[in-house]
């Protein structure tokens, strides 16, 4: 007699997480097998996935996920995790060869929740393409975790040739942001407040390897970064210590959906402040500027794409904005959190 | 949107610029004090600065209530919380000032101290309702703009028999500080008034003040085009040789200001004899206390604690510069021990104050 299954019966998609599924036990295996196997394909079998091998140095990453709320317009917790990890490697001009995947969950969320979140993950990798090769599963407490906990690590191999680096920025290079900046930041901001136009705001999550392909098939890139947590702000802020330089940005060049940028008044929150999650700013020679302004428009990922600055030459780093009314101003690292303001 | 962006207009900017260059004779240099933090935040915020004449300087003034409690106020707060075993209520601007021995109502939270941050004084009050066994105090604090709300909490609490309530009232009063302002010698040609404060009070508030001292006040908006086009008021009025109370804020500001707010105002709350302030010193007739009837709900009653003065860090220059006599970069320690990651004075913490502003917004104007 041969088995189909070491277990009597399927898992009950209607039942939660409970502390067994992440004991080692036969309830944990089941939930490997009958959940995240089923949408997870690439998972490789043993205690380590392997990888052909590669010419090319290798880029690796890490990045973990804690948003709330886990669905929201334009994406959810597994495609930002993805997303996060596949342009954290392409921002070094890594092409994805692998991701894993770690998963905190808390007990007492709901199984079909996880399996949701399954096939996002599945359904995000397999956009980029990339596989996910293996992946680990602990579960805690009701009460001491947040519902889900996740970790996705990547590996990536770099071309032969490609070299993106803030020690490469110039003064007077150009500054490209590849679209609207503050969608994913302001569209979460306006959920957990409650505001009524939540339904005109959507987050920006997307894989950006295609596009950071196409950029680098034209030369002139200096370097690229992903303006995430933080947003353009803290972006610009770090490569101007990081390349030693300072930056002038046109405020009326930067690209802001209109509700984002009300959403922003309404919160007292700078959209510039915010997290992006499928933008980049790539800071390129001057004399490549327009060319790479054109490739970018003419990717889907990068229609609204726009030139918003220059490297400017500053022992002290600032990076100042041209206001829309003509004066200066600093744009600084956000300090702390947005607090409300009481006069 | 539009409602917004129609304040910001460059090329209206420019024009009134242009407007404000004409109106200010080639001979004269006009010193003009924007009183309200909020005014100071926009005009860095923006960078107005550039694009205003050399004729025209504006002063920061006090009108940020986190600036001008001095620190043995937030002293006591922090005694509420640690040692009388109260959940102490607090905007978040307070959270990170420095009090006496190194202390802030954030590090007296991480010793235990069961201190809260909240949107407003009903969120207290929500607090109280929600753990009536303990003692809930609300850190109550600003100009007339937030004393209607707090007035509004403890005329609840007492409605509905809530015991467990009280206030450490700290709200202050504009005048005597404007007041304070020219007699601590400051010069001063004319004033952008407060435009929250006069959505509770009125411009009538403010008609004592520029007759006496003979100075323009303009009541302005939020937006750069409500600031540029109140600056160029104030100097239209000193070329004129006039000094009126002006409202440039026309669409949120009346003459007469919330009737019903004042009223409630002044059932709840009554004149403190006098009031320390930070930078401007003790002043008579300054700030509020609550009336004798809600004696019950005021935490200095409530909790008999006292009032001591505390002298300010000695490199710390937050004195001179909420009285205008200094500007940020003028203190020793701007930007140098004191940033707003290290704070030294309640102007680098608020956002309302000047120290923070000019961090956020101004700093590469300063020489290396």
């Amino acid at each position: 007699m041969t088995a189909a299954s070491p277990f009597s019966r399927r898992l009950d998609l209607t039942g939660t997480v409970e502390l067994f599924h992440g004991g080692g036990g036969r309830a944990m295996a089941q939930l490997i097998a009958e959940l995240f196997r089923k949408h997870l394909r690439d998972v490789q079998d043993g205690d380590a996935a392997l990888l052909p091998p590669v010419s090319g140095r290798l880029a690796v990453t890490t990045d973990a996920s804690v948003v709330a709320p886990r669905w929201f317009p334009g994406g959810d917790m597994g495609s930002l995790a993805i997303n996060g990890t596949v342009n954290d490697l392409a921002m070094r001009g890594a092409r994805p060869l692998a991701l894993t995947v770690s998963m905190v969950l808390e007990e007492g969320l709901p199984l079909q929740e996880l399996e949701r979140l399954a096939q996002s993950l599945a359904a995000s990798a397999a956009a980029v393409p990339v596989p996910v090769v293996a992946g680990d599963t602990k579960v805690v407490e009701r009460g001491k975790g947040d519902g889900v906990f996740l970790s996705v690590a990547g590996v990536g191999v770099v071309p032969d040739g490609v070299t993106l680096e803030a020690s490469a920025i110039r003064p007077g290079d150009r500054v490209l942001v590849s679209g609207t900046l503050g969608d994913h930041g302001m569209t979460l901001m306006s959920l957990r407040e409650g505001l009524g136009f939540a339904g005109d705001l959507q987050s920006d999550c997307q894989p950006l390897v295609d596009l950071v392909a196409s950029l680098l098939a034209v030369s002139g890139v200096r370097c690229l970064r992903d303006p995430t947590r933080g947003g353009l702000a803290a972006t610009v802020n770090e490569l101007a210590w990081a390349g030693a330089c300072g930056f002038l940005l046109d405020e009326t060049a930067i690209p802001i959906r209109p509700t984002v940028h009300a959403a922003g008044e309404l919160l007292g929150i700078d959209p510039l402040t915010v997290a992006n999650e499928g933008k980049l700013v790539a800071i390129v020679a001057p004399d490549a500027a327009d060319r790479l302004l054109t490739v970018a428009r003419a990717h889907p990922k990068g229609r609204d794409a726009a030139l918003i600055g220059t490297v400017t030459d500053d022992p002290r780093h600032f990076v100042q904005l041209k206001t829309e009314l003509g004066g200066t101003r600093i744009l600084d690292w956000l300090m702390g959190e947005q607090l409300p303001r009481i006069c | 949107m539009k409602y917004v962006s129609e304040f910001r207009r460059g090329d209206t900017a420019r024009t009134l610029a242009a407007a404000i260059d004409a109106a200010v004779p080639a001979d004269r240099h006009w010193r003009i004090m924007e009183f309200c933090g909020g005014h100071t935040h926009s005009i860095c915020r923006f960078g107005l600065t550039d694009l205003l004449p050399e004729r025209v300087e504006l002063v920061h003034g006090p009108g940020c209530p986190v600036c001008v409690l001095p620190i043995g106020r937030l002293d006591q707060a922090i005694d509420l919380a640690l040692t009388r075993n109260a959940i102490l209520c607090s905007f978040g601007d307070m959270i990170r000032v420095p009090a006496s021995h190194r202390t802030s109502l954030m590090s007296a939270k991480a010793r235990g101290a069961d201190i809260r941050v909240v949107y407003g004084p009903q969120e207290a009050l929500k607090i109280a309702r929600a753990e009536p066994e303990r003692e809930v105090v609300f850190f109550a604090i600003g100009f007339e703009t937030t004393a209607p709300t707090t007035a509004l909490a403890v005329k609840e609490a007492a409605q509905t028999g809530i015991g467990n309530f009280s206030i450490l009232c700290n709200h202050v009063l504009t005048p005597a500080a404007l007041t304070a302002i020219l007699e601590g010698g400051v010069a001063i040609d004319g004033f952008v008034g407060p435009g929250h404060v006069s959505t509770i009070t009125g411009t009538r508030l403010f008609e004592p003040f520029a007759a006496l001292a003979r100075k323009p006040v303009v009541v302005a908006g939020f937006e750069p085009l409500d600031l540029l086009q109140a600056i160029l008021m104030v100097v239209r009025q000193l070329a004129d040789g006039r000094a009126e109370v002006e409202n440039q804020y026309a669409r949120a500001v009346s003459r007469d200001g919330n009737a019903v707010a004042q009223a409630l105002m002044a059932e709840v709350f009554t004149l403190r004899p006098e009031f320390d302030w930070r930078g401007l010193g003790t002043m008579p007739d300054s700030a509020l206390t609550l009336a004798d009837r809600y004696a019950c709900f005021d935490a200095e009653r409530r909790f008999n604690i006292g009032y001591a003065s505390v002298a300010d860090h000695k490199a710390c220059a937050c004195a001179d510069i909420v009285r205008g006599l200094k500007k940020p970069q003028d203190c020793k320690v701007f930007g140098t021990a004191c940033t707003p990651q290290t704070p030294i004075g309640a102007c680098m913490v608020s956002p309302e104050g000047s120290c923070a502003a000019y961090y956020a917004y101004g700093r590469h104007r300063e020489p290396a």
